[in-house]
């Protein structure tokens, strides 16, 4: 089964711990340890991410060529609804929460589990219930609405699965919930002796300011989608004004949760970027207050700006002024965010190991997508690109460029605490950087198709946008391998990869100060903490300064 | 943290509070009461929700957190409708001047 190098063990590499402490599927299947439900959420996030991306590979291969020669109309719009869908609602909303969150919260606070573990179960199973209707929506033919949902579109006009797969995003809601109340909760009670708020490390903060959207937000969206299949199936008259209602009034309840919940994906992924400069810079992360407060901050403002998403939408003029203004102002926490990330490595011990690449690649990336985030909040400008591949980039830039930058940097990173094994170093410098350049040329082209006029979301196109296509259609390919790389040596690591010592990165945290892979319940004495986070100044020069 | 517990006679209480409000939204829902007729409505219903929230919810002898987390709650709402009714109560003003707006032959929705 194995060879001799995977059965070496490295000095104090624990005989038991919690991938060993029990056996069979119902350990796993019953299990309330944080650390193996926050497993059972990477596989199945990791499927629902191989099924988005198989969508997007037909995408791009459709629009390789201008005619629309490979699927009918009807089938491309079922494609980039599901792309979406299944992204967004499967894949990111729940990733570097329910994955990276969920093993490493009780773990960085010092506690044995979460406040509620068998909730915290629940929420996985839910999870999956919420996928499976979803999927389900699939066998019934697809639907052909978009990931938005817009009205009269979904009620009115659709005979496609609407109902079903919004059932399956109302029922998915509630394991997000559920987590984000649940991590709340253990954050406020759970934290070790010593570990005051200003000593919680970034990722924490992070995810604790996601949590607050999670439970403020997502009701919302829950409530929207209800009130859609009730006007399917009930005619009640809430969206049709045939029947008395107001098709923008679901815009402005559908992004009151969109677009916050953008930032349940990027939060989390910027609270890992700070664990990775400061580990990898070997300093503590600049302004480390500001960083904090800006992830709080993000979380509120990101609640004031959805009309941004309706200024074509035939939302009132004053309101639009007043959305523009608003979004404007994330642009200063999230800046903060950049500049202290950079002002970090700035004379810092900087090492490039595999997760650090994509820390670096992560604030390139998200700079960009940020920037034309500003753009867009300008109405002038997103009248002229609004539903144009220009919006298109934007969000790829932010989601792809940005959390799943920050979820893979965050796995290579953690990766050694979770599986106690090492991946093959220069495969994933290797992966890393064929990600990186997947992206930009996917994506890039995208800027320039969108500001040319090229809509999104019509499955042919005039000619003379054909090459800035076939380059998105080729990056994409180097994406998609750039993504299977990882996931086939993380998967051999799991079982065979070389063992690792405690703590591999020489970094400074509480879940680096138990092993790895650590016991069920994490620490076998409860630790007190006595230090600031990212102390990593020697502590002759503190005594000298 | 010791819980406190409500008389039964709080609940028996509250609950009658809570059919005689419902028997008065009916009976309001049957004036004229003009303008207010909403207000009225409304003034009720969340004189209802108050109570549920208060007693029977427990909130009023809960913690300053849970409080504060409900009260967040309730802030969120007046975000969600406040935001929502700034868009539907400006859309007639600030329309474009009618020099700006360009002749249209095309039949379509009528602006008002
Ligand atoms: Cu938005």
């Amino acid at each position: 089964m194995s060879n001799a190098k995977s059965k070496e063990r490295p000095e104090g590499y624990p005989d038991r711990h919690y991938l060993n402490a029990a056996h069979g599927l119902k350990s796993w299947f019953l299990t309330t340890d944080h650390k193996r439900i926050g497993l059972l959420y990477l596989l199945a996030i990791t499927l629902f991410f191989f099924l988005g991306g198989a969508f997007a590979v037909l995408i791009r291969l459709e629009l390789a060529t201008p005619g629309g020669d490979l699927v009918q109309p009807e089938t491309y719009n079922r494609l980039f609804t599901m792309h979406g869908i299944v992204m967004i609602f499967f894949f990111l909303i729940p990733s570097i929460p329910a994955v990276l969150g969920n093993f490493l919260l009780p773990l960085m606070i010092g506690a044995k589990d979460v406040a509620f573990p068998r909730l915290n179960l629940a929420s996985w199973y839910v999870y999956m219930a919420g996928g499976i209707f979803t999927l389900w929506a699939l066998f019934e033919g697809g639907l052909n609405t978009g990931w938005t949902f817009y009205t009269p579109l979904s009620t009115v006009y659709s005979n496609t699965a609407v109902t079903t797969a919004g059932i399956g995003i109302f029922i998915t809601g509630f394991s997000s919930i559920l987590t984000g109340m649940n991590f709340i909760v253990t954050i406020h009670r759970m934290r070790a002796p010593g570990l005051t708020w200003f000593r919680l490390p970034l990722f924490v903060w992070s995810q604790y300011a996601t949590s607050l959207i999670q439970i403020l937000g997502t009701p919302v969206l829950a409530i929207t989608v209800l009130l859609l299949a009730l006007e399917r199936t009930l005619k009640l008259g809430i969206f049709d004004p045939a029947l008395g209602g107001d098709p923008v009034l679901f815009q402005h309840l559908f992004w009151f949760y969109s677009h916050p919940a953008v930032y349940i994906m990027i939060l989390p992924a910027m609270g890992v970027i700070s664990e990775l400069i400061a580990t990898f810079s070997r300093k503590r992360v600049f302004g480390y207050r500001f960083v904090a407060f800006a992830s709080v901050a993000i979380a509120i403002l990101g609640f004031l700006v959805w009309g941004h998403h309706l200024f074509v939408s035939g939302q009132s003029v004053y309101a639009g002024a007043v959305f523009s203004v608003l979004s404007m102002l994330v642009a200063i926490p999230s800046a903060v965010k950049v500049f202290n990330w950079t002002a970090t490595l700035y004379k810092g011990a900087v090492s490039w190991e595999t997760p650090m690449l994509y820390a670096l690649g992560f604030i390139g990336l998200f700079t960009i997508g940020g920037l034309t985030g500003v753009m867009l909040a300008t109405m002038g400008i997103d009248i002229h690109v609004h539903d144009t591949y220009f919006i298109v980039a934007h969000f790829h830039y932010i989601m792809v460029g940005g959390a799943i930058m920050g979820y893979l940097g965050g796995l290579h990173y953690w990766w050694p605490k979770i599986a106690g094994r090492l991946y093959p170093v220069f495969l994933s410098k290797f992966a890393a950087i064929i990600i990186f350049v997947g992206f930009n040329l996917t994506f890039f082209p995208q800027f320039i198709l969108g500001y040319l006029g090229m809509p999104r979301r019509y499955h042919s196109y005039p000619d003379e946008f054909q090459v800035l296509n076939v380059m998105s259609s080729a990056g994409a390919t180097i994406l998609g391998i750039g993504y299977l790389i990882p996931m086939l040596y993380f998967a051999w690591s799991m079982f065979y990869g070389k063992r690792c010592t405690q703590n591999p990165w020489g970094a400074k945290g509480l879940e680096w100060e138990t092993a790895s892979p650590p016991p069920t319940l994490n620490f076998d004495e409860i630790p007190t903490v006595t230090e600031e986070p990212y102390d990593y100044t020697p502590k002759e020069v503190q005594h000298a300064g | 943290m010791s819980v406190h517990v409500e008389p039964i006679r709080v609940y028996i209480t509250i609950f009658l509070a809570l059919m005689g409000l419902t028997v008065l939204t009916v009976w309001a829902a049957f004036q004229d009461f003009g303008v207010m007729s909403n207000p009225i409505a409304l003034g009720i219903a969340i004189a209802k929700a108050t109570l549920v929230v208060l007693f029977f919810m427990h909130v009023r002898h809960s913690t300053g957190m849970t409080k504060l987390v409900v009260a967040g709650g309730f802030l969120w709402l007046l975000i969600l409708f406040g935001i929502t009714l700034s868009d539907y109560q400006t859309r007639d003003i600030l329309d474009p001047p009618a020099a700006m707006t360009m002749p249209v032959d095309v039949p379509g929705p009528a602006h008002h």
